[in-house]
């Protein structure tokens, strides 16, 4: 392993690193508002709605995000919208992102003992209430660990952003190892900078999951 | 308390039914300020049902449930404000899990009935002071007792000042060696005249704290009177084969 090869290498690593992570959390701030919106739709069985939101978590959670963004980045532009390739990897990145999101976040509403409800109830609470001081904080502390779980796991989905031209990680190696052959630094870095890129969130995740200890045990 | 007889719950005719099963059938029940009425019977009597009916947490079919002459009905725009005047405590506690004990306490008051964060704090502590977990105010219920819990769980309906209590099977989820501490509790509020409605399994404690007795039994009343006449004269056939049922010689 070259250490002066990788030092060389190290400023474009650092461009695609920059890329990624502004996709990549463009796309999971969409995620988390299209899962928040599909789980409450989904709790409170808001007719119509509902069954469209079901559709559309069934369909995003079982195709590979590299068909949905080939569908975004050659499909809309047949239909006379062009996208250019960041928007597209976030809003692809986005809308799977939500699918997985709604679930985690439906599952911790759908959590919560009922009997939670009953007693805010006996205190006079009205529904709004009941639904942000009681069910919400609890539903958050529950679906903590899977949102930060599809978090990484979102991240890490960045890696096939290179299929529609996006100067990714994952592309930036690739196209290093094509011109250069130096396979084994370029492996190295890659690794590196997704590990910079993911490590924190593991950590994070982790104190959150701490903090939020009580809102699942014991009432 | 010398309202004493004013009567402050007047329930009539309530029935409720599950689909084809009648769980309340035609009940009848009057509560005074400063009364402490329990009510005893098998499992599926219809006890915990009447208690929930009563403020609004379950809908009657028929009948209707007045609280100083003010009707308490699920369906309307009011239940709010009824349910703040009644308060309840649950079997299994149901404290709010991500709130340290003293936000469990300060919840409602705070957000319902938009009082003063001061005000609710201090008669918050002086709550906990009485029932002796001063020290725990910054726990959260998961660190506490099972006895402790239902404690609390009862000082956060206290707060509310409620016109009535309604407490349903309170010990029934608590190790024996803490029903005395919640009990105890119950019997120096039953002291102070607070109108309460007791659902219990503790024949020796609502013999002690009850001005009345009522002995449920598919769905309706089928004897009332004072914890002597209940417990030691017995009229009908089948409070007598509960009573009996409940003892081991």
């Amino acid at each position: 392993m070259d250490l002066a090869v990788m030092g060389e290498y190290l400023p474009r690593f650092g461009e695609a690193f920059l890329l990624t992570l502004r996709i990549g959390w463009a796309g999971i701030a969409l995620s988390l508002l299209i899962g928040l919106a599909a789980a409450f739709i989904r709790h409170f069985k808001i007719p119509l709605l509902s069954g469209l939101m079901a559709g559309y978590i069934e369909l995003f959670r079982n195709t590979p995000l590299l068909v949905q963004l080939f569908f975004i980045y050659f499909g809309l532009p047949k239909l006379g919208f062009t996208v250019s390739p960041e928007l597209c990897g976030a809003v692809g990145l986005g809308l799977l992102g939500g699918s997985y999101m709604a679930e985690s976040f439906r599952s911790g509403l759908d959590a919560v003992p009922p009997a939670q409800s009953l007693s805010a109830l006996s205190l006079g609470m009205t529904r709004r209430q009941l639904f942000v001081h009681v069910v919400l904080p609890q539903a958050f502390a529950i679906s903590t660990p899977s949102v930060v779980a599809n978090v990484i796991f979102l991240l890490k989905e960045t890696s096939v952003f290179s299929a529609i031209s996006l100067m990714d990680l994952m592309f930036t190696a690739k196209d290093l190892i094509g011109l250069y052959y130096d396979t084994t630094e370029c492996l190295v870095l890659l690794v590196l900078f997704y590990i910079v890129m993911l490590l924190p969130v593991s950590l994070l995740g982790r104190k959150l999951e701490k903090k939020f200890e009580f809102g699942r045990s014991g009432t | 308390m010398d309202k004493k007889n004013e009567v402050i719950l007047t329930i009539g005719h309530l029935k409720k039914s599950y689909g084809d099963t009648e769980v309340l059938k035609d009940i009848d029940l009057e509560i005074k300020s400063g009364e402490v009425v329990v009510i005893i019977g098998p499992s599926g009597c219809g006890k915990s049902t009447l208690l929930r009916c009563l403020n609004g947490l379950e809908k009657t079919d028929e009948g209707r449930i007045l609280l100083h002459g003010e009707p308490v009905d699920p369906k309307s725009a009011g239940i709010f404000r009824m349910r703040e005047r009644i308060g309840m405590v649950f079997q299994s506690y149901e404290l709010f899990p991500h709130k340290t004990i003293l936000k469990n306490i300060t919840l409602a008051p705070l957000k319902v009935q938009k009082r003063k964060k001061e005000e609710a704090e201090a008669e918050a502590l002086a709550l906990l002071e009485r029932i002796g977990l001063s020290a725990h105010r910054d726990k959260y219920p998961s660190q506490l007792s099972g006895g402790q819990k239902q404690r609390v769980a009862i000082a956060r309906a206290l707060i509310m000042h409620p016109e009535l209590l309604l407490l349903d099977e309170i010990t029934a989820a608590l190790d024996p060696e803490m029903v005395r501490e919640v009990l105890e509790l119950v019997l120096s509020l039953a002291k102070e005249g607070r109108t309460m409605l007791i659902v219990t399994h503790e024949m020796a404690f609502a013999e002690a704290v009850a001005d009345r007795v009522i002995f449920m039994d598919g769905g309706s009343i089928i004897e009332e009177g004072t914890a002597e006449q209940i417990f030691h004269y017995p009229k009908t056939e089948r409070l007598q084969r509960f009573l009996e049922s409940l003892k081991f010689d």
